[in-house]
């Protein structure tokens, strides 16, 4: 059980790449932080440069009280989980859960006693002789997290460790990750490209973009208030409709509000967006396309001197149908206003 | 060939059971020599079908005694310990060289893994007097060492063995490493375990080409002591003012043959699986 402080931390490949910029965050003891970005984000250069399979350019990390910017991923008392799970092909599954212990020099019955324990967490007992070749997708998920959880470490990290499941097995395996997660109390970090499993695993979640981090906080805090257009086009699915003011004054005409100095984009939740009339901007367009969900139906909405098309969330089925027109409003309480040159919220 | 053309597939046949015949003739005919006497053969006429004095030539190779020739006991010996050093002294050295040029980032890494490439095109016959020389100042002439180590160093076994360890994961050594497997403990037990077919099958490979040496160990051995059994037998044709007695020779041909062919026989599904699948 340890925090994790990252202080002014950088990473620049040879020929100049900057991969991370001067980067801080701070991850208390039993928190599950997030790291969420679109690929090349430096997410997972980051998660490696926590575990020590990266070297660090500038700035220290420390686990615990210990600053580790030398030391190897061993000495780190971290476990980590891979993408690919890196199941050793040719040991047991005993085996494979046993050989972080070995290398360590745990006592024989110690090593026993925390295997069948792992064991009987994830539920691999009966799987505990066979070769990794011999399970499914998912009992191999399984085993990389037992690999993690025998060794009681003072942190997990996980590299996209969902990625290579199908949807169904994903949903299952995310419910547990939490649950495990929960009980374990042991300081997580987590990256991953999903938005949904990102929001719904995260203690905090930290939303990075070029390197950088853009915004750190709740998932919902994210969601109800981004902080920049980036994060207001990542967070949320479907996204955020993102509308330039100077289009929307020249067709909403009256209903346009006055909006804070600087405000040249406003967002809108798609599932915010009122069908017919009401208090806000008020809109109308013809339907291009509708998807039924199946508790929610999105409407995609072509509007007369709008560039983009919007998004609608309509709960149910779709009062319209398409190619159908139909009126609706953007209520001012959930507009979000940005800046288009810093890319920062307005508020 | 998607249709089913039935002259076709008589054709290939046809060409095929030529190409069979072609090989395996010779083969047949020395069969046939060492189961005859010793007139059968001299006669101008080969006979095509098996004789009855199969036992007495394998008898006579055994135990008789000729000028020249080293007993036929020893030369087997020497030729199963070339073949044997050679096998484990080349698969050594390369999973060890192939190790480091993968795993290690050290200055001048590609120079050395392109010197160990080049040699490739530099087999023993192309060098064979320098490295004679090399070998003859050493004082290893007439030595198990000066019959072995020139033949040891090896570019393509090392250039296979980087090809396989290029193919397992990086992640499988980052997780050894957060497992806390230094080098030698990654190696050992991760590496290893994982070239296991490659290493069998490479066996198979390296046992036949160290038994079927016969131009370098020509040359660095005079003493019958070191002579092998490729050498040996044409030793055996050799002999002055007499016809040679290609009974026995041939009889010796098939025992000298029968090594690599048991390997073979043995250890073929370990050989296919070494060159055609990886366990990932």
């Amino acid at each position: 059980m340890a925090s994790i402080d990252l202080k002014g931390v950088r990473k620049v490949y040879q020929g100049n790449v900057t991969a991370i910029h001067a980067l801080d965050l701070s991850i208390a003891d039993g928190e599950l932080v997030v790291l969420v970005g679109p690929s090349g984000c430096g997410k997972s250069t980051l998660l490696r440069m926590i575990a020590g399979l990266e070297t660090i350019t500038d700035g220290t990390i420390s686990i615990g009280d210990d600053v580790v910017n030398k030391k190897e991923p061993a000495e780190r008392d971290i476990a980590m989980v891979f993408q690919n799970y890196a199941l050793y092909p040719h040991m047991s599954v005993r085996q494979n859960l046993e050989y972080g212990l070995k290398n360590r020099g745990t006592p024989r019955d110690e090593i026993d006693r925390r295997v069948n324990e792992a064991a009987r967490i994830l539920e691999i007992t009966p799987f505990l002789d066979r070769k990794p070749r011999q399970l499914s997708g998912g009992q191999r998920q399984r085993v990389a997290m037992g690999r993690a959880i025998v060794r009681q470490p003072k942190a997990f990290l996980f590299d996209e460790p969902l990625s290579n499941l199908d949807a169904k097995l994903r949903g299952q395996m995310r419910i547990e990750i939490r649950r495990l997660q929960r009980s374990l109390k042991t300081t997580s970090v987590y990256v991953t490209h999903d938005q949904l499993e990102a929001m719904t695993l995260a203690d905090r979640l930290v939303v990075m973009n070029g390197g950088r981090i853009e915004q750190v906080g709740k998932p919902i805090e994210l969601y109800d208030k981004p902080a920049s257009l980036f994060v207001a086009g990542f967070i949320g699915s479907p996204p955020m409709n993102l509308l330039p003011i100077a289009a929307l004054q020249a067709i909403a005409g009256g209903t346009m509000p006055s909006l804070p100095a600087g405000t040249d984009i406003v967002g809108i939740r798609p599932d915010q967006v009122v069908v017919g009339s009401g208090e806000g901007i008020a809109l109308s367009g013809t339907v291009e396309l509708i998807e039924p969900v199946g508790g929610e139906s999105h409407l995609y909405v072509r509007v007369e001197g709008l560039d983009q098309t919007l998004i609608l969330v309509q709960q149910g089925r779709a009062s319209v149908g398409e190619a159908d027109k139909v009126d609706f409003v953007l209520p001012l309480a959930a507009l979000h206003g940005f800046n288009k040159e810093s890319g920062l919220r307005v508020d | 060939m998607v249709e089913n053309r039935p002259w076709l597939t008589f054709l290939t046949h046809f060409v095929l059971i030529c190409g069979v015949v072609i090989v395996v003739f010779p083969v047949y005919i020395a069969l046939i020599a060492s189961t005859h006497g010793p007139t059968a053969l001299s006669s101008g006429m080969m006979p095509l079908l098996p004789g009855a004095e199969l036992w007495n030539n394998v008898v006579q190779v055994l135990t008789e005694e000729r000028r020249g020739v080293a007993p036929f006991w020893l030369m087997a010996w020497n030729s199963l310990w070339m073949a044997i050093i050679i096998t484990v002294g080349k698969i050594a050295i390369s999973i060890i060289s192939a190790y480091a040029i993968v795993y290690f980032r050290f200055p001048g890494r590609v120079l050395a893994f392109w010197l160990i490439f080049i040699t490739l095109m530099l087999p023993v016959e192309v060098r064979i007097i320098p490295t004679f020389a090399v070998v003859a100042n050493l004082g290893m002439l007439n030595s198990y060492l000066g019959l072995t180590i020139p033949l040891i160093a090896s570019a393509t076994a090392t250039f296979l063995f980087r090809q396989f360890f290029m193919t397992v994961p990086d992640e499988m050594m980052e997780a050894a490493r957060v497992d806390g497997a230094g080098p030698i403990k990654f190696f050992r037990d991760i590496l290893l375990p994982l070239s296991r077919t490659n290493i069998a099958a490479l066996c198979v490979i390296l046992f036949i080409y160290g038994w079927m040496q016969y131009l370098w160990p020509l040359l660095v051995t005079t003493d019958p002591k070191y002579y092998t059994l490729m050498m040996g037998v044409k030793r055996m044709a050799a002999v002055a003012d007499a016809d040679p007695q290609w009974n026995t020779i041939m009889a010796a041909v098939v025992m000298a043959m029968l090594p690599p062919v048991l390997i073979v026989i043995f250890m073929q599904r370990l050989f296919v699986k070494g060159l055609v699948e990886t366990e990932k």
